[in-house]
């Protein structure tokens, strides 16, 4: 049986690689240094299977920063990339709803 | 409450000193994250979709005060400020960092309380009802054998690493409050022709992707013989659940697939060798463990209410329960006020309800599965200024068990198995139904709500049933009725395609209306209507205004 890691990769728009930070779970992306960072405009883009196969590959090379890395799609609007999902809207920005809060004392 | 003896404290600093130690050689990378993975999930740490989860088990529903307080710090010093409860009866904080989880075990430990046994294939939090010891209607605490249970259970060996995770749960009463018929195990508490108090005992209860209603295998089973049953059960389990594929592994798919009758003479066999072994239970060990539970010195009072102000009738009437002892009551604390996710508490409202435990309860707290909280012993004569400083915390929307007290689960909004939201939709509809007049004219009606088939927001047995699922990247739900969770156990009936995020709240709605035109009289429940005419009135109703 072929392993997921090498199973060809198939996409169909542009793609950034995300995972979560080991320290505290933060979302992250991998920029074109090969560092893990927190904004997605920050982020490498990825436009075919072989960028993207080659970028998860560096991502999953790198177990202590970032937990579990995934290839994730991504729009362009107005000239900058925005989740392409509402999963990965909601990782990025957070709750869709207002967090439960105390009051002031 | 249960007073924890030498031998739970040393078990927990234990699994402190290791746990503590395995997220340092995490951290520095000594250990790897498939390495550390099950490991984290042993002690309840789950990664969400932006950050950690941490899920508390919260034994049998029973929290003391002090208890409430260390949550509410590790929400105010660790978290965003808010925890949620679960329909487990357990707390989970959705925010926590890995980095910080050593001081937070060892805040729980402090208090008592772990997240061991909250996450992987063992046997979970044993659960019960939440008005355990103080129900009129029960026939004894059923709390005395959840313990015997979870100190059986607690990283037991044999049972570490079963096909899949396993759920007990018990009740002692005639009107089922635990949802025992949709567990791995449930256990009633009855008395047989001959005047014994034992358990029925039911299996192949579960929801998820393939849900079933318990079958009984056991009409009565002596208290004596609980553990050495539960134990051959488990071992039948362990030997014939399927590991091959997850979907197929949990206890309900063995005893559908061999047949009750059939998985019951499996258990027969298995328990007549070890039944009068080291596991039978007696008399004298029940008792030591009874004698463990403090209750609480009642005082002698009559019953009497003075009421008078309509605001505090309408919530003495919908949120407060008759209690064993006369001049008290059972509160209900509902955590269902509009507009908010159902089951959150702020870090404030778990200070004042844990200074409320002890101004009015004795010090105690229950969670229920329904999400709410409860105040189980207040005198009747302090219901008034309860009443009145838990309505300044936002804590007395008079909604327990109407269409606004939704359980739902935490949804996309949080879960990385979730396809849909769960508590936006939720939201929307206390919204719709924050009308209390309304909302007590249409009476009693369970809203019940899941992100995915996994079904944690329990929606095949909610009267209304709502599943969110994915559909070319957009959210869809699809609608049930007629399910319900008590004695009278039933899977809801799927009414047709799923509908979209936009819709489902006016679906909702016209389903409410439907029935408001359709029952007999005022007082045929929501339920009961459906029962008598099916969903085939209200799939009209639906598909042909959306």
């Amino acid at each position: 049986m072929t392993s997921p890691l090498q199973q060809k990769l198939k996409i169909t728009g542009p793609v950034v690689i995300t995972a979560n930070r080991l320290s505290d779970g933060a979302v992250v992306y991998l920029d074109a240094n090969k560092a893990w960072v927190t904004r997605l405009d920050d982020a490498v883009v990825a436009r075919s299977a072989e960028d993207a196969a080659a970028l998860l590959k560096i991502a999953n090379a790198d177990d202590i920063s970032a937990v579990g890395p995934y290839v994730a799609p991504v729009t362009e609007a107005g000239g900058v990339f925005v989740p392409g999902n509402l999963r990965e809207k909601i990782r990025t920005s957070g709750p869709t709803f207002e967090l439960p809060a105390s009051p002031e004392r | 409450m249960y007073i924890y003896d030498e031998v739970d404290k040393t078990l927990l600093a234990e699994r402190l000193a290791d746990f503590k130690d395995q997220v340092a050689r995490r951290l520095s990378g000594e250990l790897t994250e498939e390495e550390f993975k099950p490991l984290r999930l042993m002690n309840g740490v789950y990664l969400q979709l932006h950050a950690y989860m941490l899920r508390i088990a919260i034994p049998y529903g029973s929290l003391s005060s002090n208890q409430m307080r260390t949550l509410a710090r590790i929400a105010r010093a660790y978290d965003r400020d808010y925890g949620h409860f679960t329909t487990r009866q357990n707390i989970q904080f959705n925010w926590i960092k890995l980095e910080d989880l050593p001081e937070v075990m060892a805040e729980l430990a402090r208090a008592g309380m772990h997240g061991i046994q909250t996450s992987g294939n063992c046997i979970r939090n044993v659960t019960t009802d939440q008005w355990a010891g103080v129900a009129p209607d029960e026939i004894e605490d059923p709390r005395i054998f959840a313990e015997i249970l979870r100190q059986y259970s607690t990283m037991h060996p044999e049972f570490s690493f079963l096909p899949r995770k396993f759920k007990i749960a018990l009740t002692a009463a005639p009107h089922d409050r635990a949802a025992i018929r949709v567990h791995d195990i449930g256990l009633r508490i009855h008395r047989n022709g001959a005047g014994e108090t034992g358990f029925e005992v039911v299996v192949g209860g579960g929801l998820g992707r393939t849900p079933f209603i318990g079958k009984t295998i056991k009409p009565f089973l002596p208290k004596r013989d609980l553990l050495s049953y539960i134990e051959a059960i488990l071992r039948v389990y362990n030997q014939h659940g399927r590991r091959d594929n997850i979907y197929k592994a949990r206890i309900k798919i063995l005893v559908h697939e061999l047949g009750a009758e059939k998985f019951a003479a499996e258990v027969e066999q298995e328990w007549l060798k070890i039944r009068d072994g080291v596991l039978a239970l007696d008399r004298e060990f029940i008792d030591d463990i009874a004698s463990r539970f403090r209750y609480p010195e009642y005082e002698s009072l009559e019953n009497g209410v003075r009421l008078g102000n309509p605001d505090f009738e309408r919530w003495f009437r919908n949120s407060t329960a008759i209690h064993k002892k006369p001049g008290y009551q059972i509160v209900t604390i509902s955590l269902k006020p509009a507009g908010a996710p159902p089951g959150d508490a702020t870090s404030y409202q778990m200070d004042v309800i844990a200074d409320l435990a002890d101004r009015y309860s004795f010090g105690e707290i229950r969670v229920g599965h329904e999400q709410n909280l409860v105040l189980p012993h207040v005198a009747q004569r302090d219901l008034p200024a309860l009443w009145r400083e838990l309505a300044a915390a936002g804590l007395a929307t008079p909604n327990v068990g109407l269409v606004s007290d939704i359980i739902a689960c935490p949804g996309l909004d949080y879960c990385s198995l979730a396809n849909a939201r769960s508590i936006p939709v939720a939201q929307e509809l206390t919204r719709r139904f924050h009308n209390l007049d309304s909302a007590h004219a249409i009476g009693r009606l369970h809203v019940n709500i899941s992100g995915c088939i996994n079904a944690c927001g329990h929606h095949h047995v909610g009267h209304i049933g709502v599943l969110g699922v994915e559909k070319n990247g957009s959210e869809f739900y699809q609608i049930t009725l007629g399910g319900r969770a008590d004695e009278h156990a039933e899977l809801g009936t799927l009414i047709g395609p799923a509908v979209p995020y936009e819709q489902v709240a006016d679906v909702i709605e016209d389903i409410v209306q439907a029935y408001v035109e359709l029952r007999e009289r005022p007082d045929e429940l929501f339920i009961d209507t459906v029962k008598r005419i099916g969903v085939e009135p209200f799939k009209e109703r639906v598909y042909a205004a959306h």
